[in-house]
Order: C-alpha cells, then structure tokens, then sequence
C-alpha cells in the first residue's frame, strides 16, 4: 500500500459516522465476520442520535393491536406526500418492530404498558400511538444500548477523527482518508467496503436543532465520488424549536409534548391549527377542539387533532401565523401543556423539556406556555440508495440513516428517523460485509489521490488571505436561513446561488493560525466545503421543483403539481459543477397501491 | 472571562472580554471567544441543551457542563474561570483525553438477558425498571469522574477503579430485571469498590440528578458484602483506613 507517509489501517468494512445507523452498521457488519471499523468526528455516544427525545416508531401493536406495518406504510407515504421509495418505506415499516425488540434484548429500558410491554406514545401523522419512548431521551437509551453492545464485538473504533475523502480504485471505492482532531495528523484506511453513516446538514442554517457535526460531510463524499443525491429541496424544518432567549433558539422542543396533550395557540389564545387542515389530511383530521381532545384517549370514534398534523404542515402554520401578526412576543407561537395537564405528569413524561426551559430560559412549562417556532432539523432526502442493499451508485459505497434518502419522501414523520437508522443500518452493514466477503479482485490504493487530499486539508495553513471561517459560517447560515428557508421563491434561490460562489470564493482566501492540533478553527475551514456543497444541492434542487410539496414550498408555485409528484429532483457532480435533473419515482406494486387508496 | 489556554506541556489562564446578551451561557461565551479573538479556542460541545455530556469543564472551580451555566448565575462584572477537568490529561485548552473511561466501560461485563417470553418480547414491570431507567439517563459527561478523589487526587489508582460513572452503569446492569450475570468478583477485583469511601462528591456534580452514592455505590456495596466477604479485601480496607 503507497501510504507509508501516513498511519494506515486495513479493513474489510469502514463505517463513517457513530449515530445510531453506524452503530447498528457496524455491529451486523461485524456479525457477518467482516473485520470492521467505526470513525466518528466526536467523541462515542455524542452523535446526534444521543439527543433524540421522543421515540422509535414500530407498529409493535402494543397500546392498538389494529396496529401493524401496513398502517407504519401507509402513514409514512402520505406524510411525505408519496415521494418516498415505497420499498424503503415497506421494509422499513414491516422491520421495525424485530428491530426495537432486539433493542430491549440488548439491554434497552423502554417506558412500560399496565401489563409489562413496551408503551408507545402519540406523534404527528401516526394514526395510533407507536413510538416506543423513554421519557424523552429516547436517543440516549438508543445509543447507549448500541454502544455498550458494540464494545464487545470487535470492532475497531477511531473516535474525534474526520474523514475528508473517499479513495477510489477505477469505479470502486477502496478507501478513505482523513485527519485525527486531536493531534491534526492523517490516517488512511484501505478497504472493500465504506458505509457512510454521517447523518445531516443542519448546520447550512441559523436556526437549527443540530451539532456542529451536521455541515453535510458524507453528502459530500457521496457527491464527489459520484453517488447521487435525491430530494435534496424537501429539508425539513421541525415546527417547534425554541425561540427565547436569542442563545438558545432553534434548540428542539420534541412532539412529544403535543403527543402527550400540548396545543399550540397564537397571540389572541386561539388554537389556530384547526384553521390550517389541508384537504390531504381532511377525512382523518378532527374539526373541533373537543373532538381533538377526545381523540387523545379515544382513537377509535375521534379523529387526530391538527396540533398533530406532519410537521411540514404545522411549520407553514406557525410561519403563516407570525407573519400575519398572531405571533409570541418573540417571534414564535405558544405552546401550551401547562393548562391541560397536571404537573406531576408532565415532569414523569417530558422531564428533559421541564429541565432544559427552566434552565435555559427560566420558564416553568408546568405553569406558563413554551414559546416555539420552526427550526432546520432533518434532512429528508440524502444520498440515492437501493433499497434492500443500501448501495449507492458507487461499487463499495453505503448509506444509511439520515445521509441516505428516499424512506422519508418530502416530508419525515416524527419517530420515523430512529426505526430508519436500526432498519436500514442493519441492513447496509449486512450487504457491505457481503460485499465485502464476495470481492475477489484486488484493490490498490492510489498515493496521488492521497496526497492530493493531504495537500488540500493543509491549504488554509499555507495560504496568504485574511478571512475567518467562523464569519464566513456565519453568513452562509444568514444566505439560507433568509434565501432558502421554509417559504421559496425563484428570485430567491437565484440570489442563494449566487451569494454560494462568492462565499466559496472567499472559502479559498481562508488563513488559519495556530498548530494542528485540535484546531477548532481549521476544523472549521474544512467542513465549510461540504456545507456549500450541500446549500448549493439544496437551493439547486428547490429551483428544479416547481411546486410546494412536503418540506419544500415555493411561494411562486404554491400548489402540488401532479406530475412533479412522479418524479424525483436528483443531484450529481460532473467534474467541479453540480447537474440537476428529474427522474421518474420507482413504480409502485398494484398491492401497496391498495393499501393507500384503502379505507379514508 | 478567564479561559486556561494551553497544553500538556504548560499554559495558562488568559483573559477575554466579551459582551454578553440575555439568556447566554458560558458555552456561547467560549463560542464568542472563538470567532472574534481566539479562532483556534479548543473546546468540545455538540448538543449544547445539556444531553450529550461533551462540553464538561470546570467553572469557577465547579465541575459543570458550559452549555448549562447560564451567565446571570455569576455576580456581574467579575471574572468566570474556566478551565478544563482536572483529573484528566490535558489534550489542548478546555479538551481533555477522556480515553481512561472508554477503555473502562470495555471491560464491563455485558448485559446478559434471560429467556424471553414464548412471543419473544420481555415482560417488565415499570416500578421494577425505574431505578434502572434512573441510571440509564447518564449523559457520559464524566463530571462524576473528575471529582472523585480516588483518581483526582490519586492517577496511579486509574488502573484499579472504574469510578462513580461505572458504578452507576453496573448497577444498571445488576439491578436490570432480565439479566442474568453476577458481577460481585468483578466489582470487587476490577472496578475497585472498595475505594470509594461514600464522599458523595460524585452524586453532587451530576447534572442527570442521579444518586449514585445512594442508589447505585451503596447498594452494590451491599450485594459485594452478601455474595462475597472476603477478610483480605477487608483487612486491606482496614489497614489503609479506607472504610
Ligand atoms: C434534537 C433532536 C431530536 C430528535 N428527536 C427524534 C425523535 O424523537 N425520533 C426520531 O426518530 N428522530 C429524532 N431526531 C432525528 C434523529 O435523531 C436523527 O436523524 C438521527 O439520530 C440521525 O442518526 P444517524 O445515525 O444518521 O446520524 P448521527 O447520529 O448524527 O451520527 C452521525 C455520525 O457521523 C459522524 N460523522 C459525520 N461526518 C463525519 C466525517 N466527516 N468523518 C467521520 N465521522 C463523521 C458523526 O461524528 C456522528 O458520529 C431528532 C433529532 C434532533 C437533532
Ligand atoms: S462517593 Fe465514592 S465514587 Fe463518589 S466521589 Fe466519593 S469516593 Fe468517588
Ligand atoms: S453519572 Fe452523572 S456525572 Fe457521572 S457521567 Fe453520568 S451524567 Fe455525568
Ligand atoms: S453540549 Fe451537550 S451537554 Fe453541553
């Protein structure tokens, strides 16, 4: 191997990124006997999957036995607004109860029924309560099951270590490259198979629910070795972040306080979202107040309340409810629980939000209402992958969990992203460790593309320029917080593409200071090449849909188009320019057609 | 604000001003800090609402997370010092080398389930899991580590004690309803138990609010004395006036 310059490392399966979906990658990997890796930017258990709050959706049956995966289907496909990969959302649906289950086998501690089964709470656009929850810090107990499971696997862990480039021998992908934080210093790993398990891109926008791990980096990686991206403009932003004080806003505020009784109300004390049904979602929502709140112990003869609605919809409602004047004295909308349930209840269900809105903004949400407003939270398209095998475009290359996209469609129901990441985690590492143990040629790592990739990381070190990464973050996160937020135009997005170029100009005038080691501000510098990627996927994807559906509205075109709906946006890279086209959605078995047209 | 800067080999405190805003936490100020004078402040942080347990440091002397420390709890006008966790080696500024706990929690027995229900779903009762569910809310912010004065006090004890944090997670594993394993020689041998002499220090940093010294030590203690009496550990205890 031509590496001799750098530390090296040989497997047959690396896993980027320690979320739940690496996590769960890398245990089947290593299951199936492939000798495997795991790299995450922070350190083990600080991935995003760690702050989740309100729970794993799997149609367990457990609270409505009418439950099963056919309704999990269906739900999923009309939340994002029939854009998903049907496949995806059949497997994921039908496969997320074993894996729960497996979960609780592993040592996983879930909030308990009367008899002694998992408990499974209310979310919006689930026809029953099905999210298998602890409190609300479910992410924790995920990924500290998957962790303390892992530990004693084998599996060779590379903790606070970026990964800038992925390494490729003709078509196939045979490695990887990146940097250790800590001492700055490069490692290459040479390898048959690469899941990409970096999760999102939140990090694009100002307000944001997301870590500072969020710029996008395994897009990237996916982009310049030449997978596709599909969905890109359908991002979803959560309906209710914080907004009070000006530090903490966009930090999440979980649905599960509306799942366990919470309503939103405006300025004037009205429960609004009533006023904001869309015919799509008429026949099953309820249209009174007191049908809505029966419908919380009575699922049967009442229908689901509108503060429940998928949360592209409630986001639009908030947005439209400030800008008409109706908003909180800080810009956002009230969210009440205090007036609707007893205090005792709220601090056992929801203690994490009890904790984080006293601490952080002296608000008792057993006394006062929260006050809340949309924030940028998940990115619901993502790398294109096939749907049983998690494999992109590239021989070698995995996706799984939140950098993959297709399960979700143009809109992500709340729940769903969790189960996504056990499914879909499990099933890449099965087919890379496959893949992996059925590749007989040779692979060679190629020391140009290697020490083109060095070069490029040490550039900001060497350059003469005078631009700070930390304002040039900041103002791309002022471009698409303004330009390409929740509500799209045309004008807009252009000036957004336009702003990007001289924003990546001055990217390449960036100076650091300082040694290699863990430099925060170099860090810094390298990540911004994924964000502007990604922004600019982003914008250039939402100016191809002409149309509103799901997390995507274009204020210009603020109907769903019909045809559109037939077709995904999907980005590649063609040498330095990203290409934009539509191609037409997989089609859909005549079986799983029924079982969307069926009843309501 | 006074930031420790520097490395293993020295540094030391450096003053920042900055002007604060409503609602700021030490962690926004170190943000601050980082995009106006200081690029290359190291810190490590990912959630920043106090459920990842990264951005652990010590502030004004008290272990606690930054993104936690709201500013107005500090007398106005005078200066905050933060510095890194003492009790493990410095990497760079507010960074420390963590890895100690990592390669304990490896050695931790695992989880092991009994035979599950003919569906093959678990039955658990939840009065019998809300100990366990207490424990399971440990953010892995290491705070409980840092104070403790068995390795604060003393590196050379790292090698025979898992600390607090590890004790809360054994006694997870002990008090889980399904496990099947005896963890009694490994508490005793490896994690070294018997060092803790029950200061509590640990239970007063923990932002979870979990009692480790009441709900976790003492009670693991306990089951070490009944499933196990060994005269020598005790005599050892004795001897070096440990209780
Ligand atoms: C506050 C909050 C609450 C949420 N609540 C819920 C919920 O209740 N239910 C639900 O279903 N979903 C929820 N979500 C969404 C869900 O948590 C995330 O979508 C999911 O955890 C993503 O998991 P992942 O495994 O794909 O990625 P992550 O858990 O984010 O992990 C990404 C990993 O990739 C690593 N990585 C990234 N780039 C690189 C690189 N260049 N080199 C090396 N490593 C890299 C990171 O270090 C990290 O380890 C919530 C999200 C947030 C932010
Ligand atoms: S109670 Fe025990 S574990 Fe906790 S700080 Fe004191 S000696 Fe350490
Ligand atoms: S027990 Fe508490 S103090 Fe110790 S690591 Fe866990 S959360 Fe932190
Ligand atoms: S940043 Fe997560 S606990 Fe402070």
């Amino acid at each position: 191997m031509a590496l001799d310059k750098h530390e090296a490392h040989e497997f047959d399966v690396v896993v980027i990124g320690a979320g739940g979906a690496g996590l769960r990658a890398a245990i089947e990997a290593s299951a199936q006997g492939a000798k495997t890796a795991l790299i995450c930017k922070s350190l083990l258990g600080k991935a995003h999957t760690v702050m989740a709050e309100g729970g794993i959706a799997a149609a367990l049956g457990n609270i409505y036995p009418e439950d099963n995966w056919k309704v999990h289907f269906r739900d999923t496909m009309r939340g994002g607004k029939l854009l998903n990969n049907w496949r995806m959302a059949q497997l994921h649906a039908q496969e997320a109860p074993d894996r729960v289950r497996e979960l609780e086998a592993w040592g996983a501690l879930f909030d308990r029924t009367a008899d002694g089964r998992i408990l499974q709470r209310d979310f919006g656009g689930h026809r029953y309560a099905r999210l298998a929850h602890v409190g609300d810090r479910t992410g924790l107990e995920m990924i500290r099951t998957l962790q303390q499971h892992a530990v004693h696997k084998g599996i060779d862990v590379f903790m606070e270590c970026t990964i800038t480039g992925l390494l490729k021998d003709g078509g196939r992908v045979c490695g990887a490259f990146g940097y250790w934080r800590e001492s700055g210093r490069f490692v290459a790993f040479k390898t048959k198979a690469v899941v990409l398990a970096t999760g999102g891109i939140g990090k694009a926008w100002k307000f944001s629910s997301n870590s500072w791990e969020y710029t996008g980096d395994g897009v990237t990686l996916a982009l310049d070795a030449g997978a596709h991206l599909i969905d890109m403009e359908c991002y979803q932003f959560h309906p209710t972040g914080m907004v009070w004080p000006p530090s903490v806003r966009g930090i999440l505020v979980t649905e599960g306080v509306r799942g366990d009784g919470g309503t939103l109300k405006n300025a004037l004390g009205e429960r609004f979202m009533f006023k904001y049904i869309p015919d799509f979602f008429r026949a099953e929502t309820a249209d009174t107040e007191e049908e809505a709140d029966r419908w919380y112990t009575d699922k049967k003869n009442n229908r689901r309340t509108p503060d429940l609605l998928p949360r592209d919809e409630v986001a639009r409602a908030i947005n439209a409810e400030v800008k008409a004047g109706r908003g909180s004295p800080h810009g956002g909308v009230f969210l009440d629980i205090a007036s609707r349930r007893d205090a005792e209840y709220i601090k056992r269900r929801l203690p994490s939000m009890y904790h984080q809105f006293k601490e952080l903004a002296d608000v008792d949400i057993t006394k006062e209402p929260m006050e809340v407003g949309p924030t940028a939270h998940y990115m619901n398209g993502g790398v294109r992958v096939d749907a049983d095998t998690a494999t992109t475009a590239v021989p070698g290359l995995f996706a799984a969990g939140e950098v993959a996209g297709g399960l979700h469609g143009a809109n992500r129901l709340g729940g769903n992203s969790l189960s996504d990441l056990l499914v879909f985690g499990r099933r890449a590492g099965l087919h890379a460790a496959q893949y992996a143990k059925n590749f007989k040629g040779t692979l060679t790592v190629d020391a140009g593309q290697v020490e083109a990739l060095a070069r490029e990381c040490l550039e900001p070190f060497e350059r003469r320029g005078g631009e700070n990464p930390y304002a040039i973050h900041q103002d791309l996160q002022e471009c698409m917080q303004s330009l390409v937020g929740i509500i799209r135009t045309e004008g807009e997005l252009k000036k957004a593409l336009e702003e990007l170029t001289s924003l990546r100009e001055r990217c390449r005038r960036i100076k650091i200071n300082g040694n290699r080691n863990f430099n925060p501000a170099w860090h810094l510098a390298l990540d911004l090449r994924s964000l502007l990627t990604v922004s600019e996927a982003v914008t250039r994807a939402a100016l191809e849909r002409k149309e509103s559906r799901g997390g995507h509205t274009r204020d210009d075109y603020p109907k769903a188009d019909p045809e559109l709906g037939k077709v995904n946006v999907v980005v590649r890279k063609a040498g330095d320019e990203l290409t934009v086209i539509r191609e037409p959605r997989p089609e859909m078995p005549q079986e799983l057609k029924t079982l969307l047209a069926g009843d309501k | 604000m006074r930031v420790w800067r520097g490395d293993a080999k020295g540094g030391a405190f450096k003053e920042f001003r900055v002007p604060t805003e409503e609602g700021m936490v030490v962690l926004d100020v170190i943000h601050k800090i980082q995009a106006t004078q200081a690029a290359d402040l190291a810190v490590r942080w990912n959630c920043k609402a106090g459920k990842c347990g990264s951005c652990s440091a010590e502030v004004n002397g008290r272990p606690r997370l930054m993104c936690m420390a709201r500013m107005n709890l500090f007398p106005a006008g005078e200066p905050i010092t933060v510095a890194p966790m003492k009790t493990f080696p410095l990497i760079r500024d507010l960074v420390t080398d963590v890895s100690f706990n990592y390669e304990v929690a490896k050695t931790i027995p695992a989880f092991k389930p009994g035979r599950a229900e003919p569906d093959g779903t678990f039955r658990m009762m939840q009065e019998d899991i809300d100990r366990g569910q207490e424990f399971h809310k440990c953010i892995e912010c290491f705070l409980c580590q840092n104070v403790c004065h068995v390795i604060r006090d003393h590196p050379e004890n790292k090698p025979m004690f898992g600390g607090p944090r590890f004790f809360v997670r054994l006694a997870a594993l002990e008090m889980h309803p399904m496990d099947t394993d005896a963890r009694a020689e490994y508490l005793r041998l490896k994690a070294g138990l018997g060092f803790c002499n029950i200061t509590k220090c640990c239970t007063e940093v923990c932002p979870e609010h979990i009692k480790i010294t009441d709900n976790a030590i003492i009670p693991l203690k306990e089951r070490v004395v009944t499933e196990h009496y060994d005269p020598v550990v005790w005599l050892f205890r004795k001897l070096s006036g440990r209780r």
